[in-house]
């Protein structure tokens, strides 16, 4: 672990507005956005369709009635069907990755990125950064929001950005040890290749001056930072967001690491249960559901992130008065229902975390050749753990059915692989094949 | 008196045998012998070579995961009850295979027995003090140097 203590500052005064002051701001705010979403065809039929005039939204209670918003709204108004100002008014555009399809882009105006700057900037100071810093982005910079998001977050709290971009490995130690970076910001996935170069090229620790990182981009767990902070000797934060919504900035740690506060005065979020769309209990997981309180290009209500999470409001110890959300434990899409259960990638990375012997690269192959489906798990052992003897093997496989079953509750196929042979990944990491017929 | 064996992960996949051996073959080493043990999923070889080291390198620098394990090579005559022999003075000596594999040296006259027991240092006494012959390197390799 780090020696690094991070100092309790806050960055905007939003970020503990006593909560009675917040609801008033989210309303004034939330009935501003609802006029402005007018201007979107989308919008205006959709609440013509559910018969509401904005003048019905009134209180943030009122915010129910109006309709969600889907990636599949987003695909359909491609590209620019949800624009709410004129083209002249957009400074940049940005767009989801389109892993799954073709991108959706959006649209920032000029005050748009003051706002968007000032969100990363709040979660940057939450976790560590000071102006005297230097931060090295590894984050693929492009359409991607995550590599301009976080430079311009950096530069906003007055430190100094390595555009360093994603990939390239040995020139990322390579900077980060000349320039004496004190930050990373990158996927946690690149941050577990980055580790392993560390580690395989034996790069003493105090040739670096890395004291904390920032991760975003992707689901990681629990027992993934626990494996980063003791083989880098650093602190890790996570932060949350997505192009539909902003990007980078929606919601970061502070330093007591319990949760990632929401910047709510630009924001308001919900906690739904997918299947029933009625919103569950606070500290219940359900799928995240934002509403754009502040942006001019491209506001958006109700839009559901396909992201499950948990909304925790009890107050924290840093002094902010937003609610937290816990880590993303995966996405309503990417679960997996194998024989009935339902399955995160999280999960298995989790156990993975848990067994000795094993590095944290996954591949989890699904099929139903018959009826029933069948898991596959391809586990890349490491290259200590490998013994001439079978037994040792055959224990080691047991060691990790026996921790995968123990979190999902499913018996797998374990696959021993060679270390080195799954694919690593400098952005997402793409953890599953299915193969079912749907 | 220990021997050098290399031990070899093999992922279940087509070509990797034989990618292991053309290696081996395009850099003039040569296998005295050659076991492989396998399950559904993946396989362990092992190997007595002419270069252990080298082996080992080579294969590292392909994607291999290799590693060098010691055995026991015990020389018995190539006649009935050869490893019976061997197996009834480690069984009074309290020590177990964890795996073996065998073959013949000089045109079939003798077999050599190849041993990875629980208790290495143990075992080679118990077999020298009961006669047997253990061979070292130079025995299985008269024309190498090293």
């Amino acid at each position: 672990m780090s020696g690094f203590v991070v100092e309790n500052r806050i960055w905007d005064k939003a970020e503990s507005l006593p909560r009675s002051d917040l609801q008033s701001l989210q309303s004034s705010r939330l009935r501003k956005t609802v006029e402005q979403v007018q201007r979107i065809p989308f919008y205006k039929q959709k609440f013509a369709e559910a018969g509401i005039t904005p003048d019905k939204i009134r209180t943030l209670d009122d915010l129910q009635r109006l309709p969600f918003t889907t990636k599949a709204d987003l695909r359909e108004e491609y590209p620019l069907g949800m624009l709410a100002v004129d083209r002249k008014e957009v400074a940049r555009y940005h767009g989801s990755s389109g892993t799954t399809g073709r991108p959706t882009m959006v649209a920032y105006t000029k005050n748009d990125l003051k706002t968007w700057s000032n969100l990363c900037a709040r979660f940057l100071t939450a976790g560590g950064l000071l102006p005297e810093h230097s931060v090295q982005i590894a984050f693929g910079y492009g359409l991607f929001t995550g590599g301009f998001g976080l430079h311009y977050g950096v530069e906003h709290v007055g430190a100094s950005v390595i555009p360093a971009a994603a990939g390239n490995t040995s020139k990322q130690l390579m900077l980060m040890k000349d320039m004496q970076v004190d930050a990373l910001v990158c996927t946690p996935s690149y941050a577990l290749t980055i580790s392993e170069f560390i580690l395989k090229n034996q790069i003493p620790r105090e040739a670096l001056n890395l004291k904390y990182a920032h991760f975003g981009g992707e689901p990681w767990t629990e027992d993934m930072r626990a494996r980063i902070e003791d083989e880098m000797g650093i602190l890790c934060f996570n932060n949350y967001g997505l192009s539909e919504v902003i990007g980078p900035g929606v919601s970061g740690e502070c330093a007591v690491r319990d949760g990632m506060h929401i910047s709510e005065d630009a924001f308001i979020v919900e906690c739904i249960d997918p299947d029933t769309l009625e919103p569950v209990a606070p500290g219940e997981e359900g799928e995240l559901v934002f509403t754009s309180l502040c942006k001019e290009a491209m506001p958006i209500i109700r839009y559901r992130t396909r992201d499950i999470a948990s909304l925790n409001p009890e107050p924290c110890a840093c002094g902010r008065t937003s609610i937290r959300m816990s880590r993303i434990k995966g996405r309503s899409d990417d679960m997996l229902i194998i024989k009935g259960v339902n399955i995160y990638p999280s999960q298995i990375e989790q156990a993975l975390l848990r067994v000795e012997g094993t590095a944290p690269h996954y591949q989890i192959e699904v099929d139903r050749p018959d009826r029933k489906d069948i898991v596959s798990v391809k586990v890349e052992m490491t290259e200590e753990s490998f013994s001439s003897s079978m037994k040792n093997m055959q224990e080691l496989k047991e060691r990790i059915e026996h921790a995968i079953q123990a979190i999902t509750g499913l018996r797998m196929n374990i696959e021993l692989v060679s270390p080195n042979s799954l694919e690593r990944f400098t952005g997402k990491a793409r953890h599953v094949i299915d193969r079912r017929k749907k | 008196m220990k021997l050098k064996q290399l031990s070899v992960f093999l992922e279940n996949k087509p070509g990797r045998l034989r990618e292991l051996c053309a290696l081996l073959a395009d850099n003039g080493i040569n296998m005295i012998t050659i076991s492989l043990a396998d399950t559904e999923q993946f396989g362990i070889l092992r190997l007595i070579v002419s270069d252990c080291e080298a082996a080992k390198s080579l294969l590292e620098e392909k994607g291999f995961v290799a590693k060098i394990t010691e055995v026991i090579a015990v020389e018995v005559s190539d006649e009935p009850g050869g490893l019976r022999d061997v197996l009834q003075v480690e069984e009074a000596a309290e020590i177990s295979v964890e795996y073996m594999y065998a073959f013949t040296i000089k045109s079939g006259e003798n077999a050599v027995l190849l041993f990875r027991f629980d208790d290495m240092d143990k075992a080679v006494t118990a077999l020298q003090s009961a006669g047997f012959k253990v061979l070292d390197r130079v025995a299985l390799f008269p024309n190498t140097e090293n």
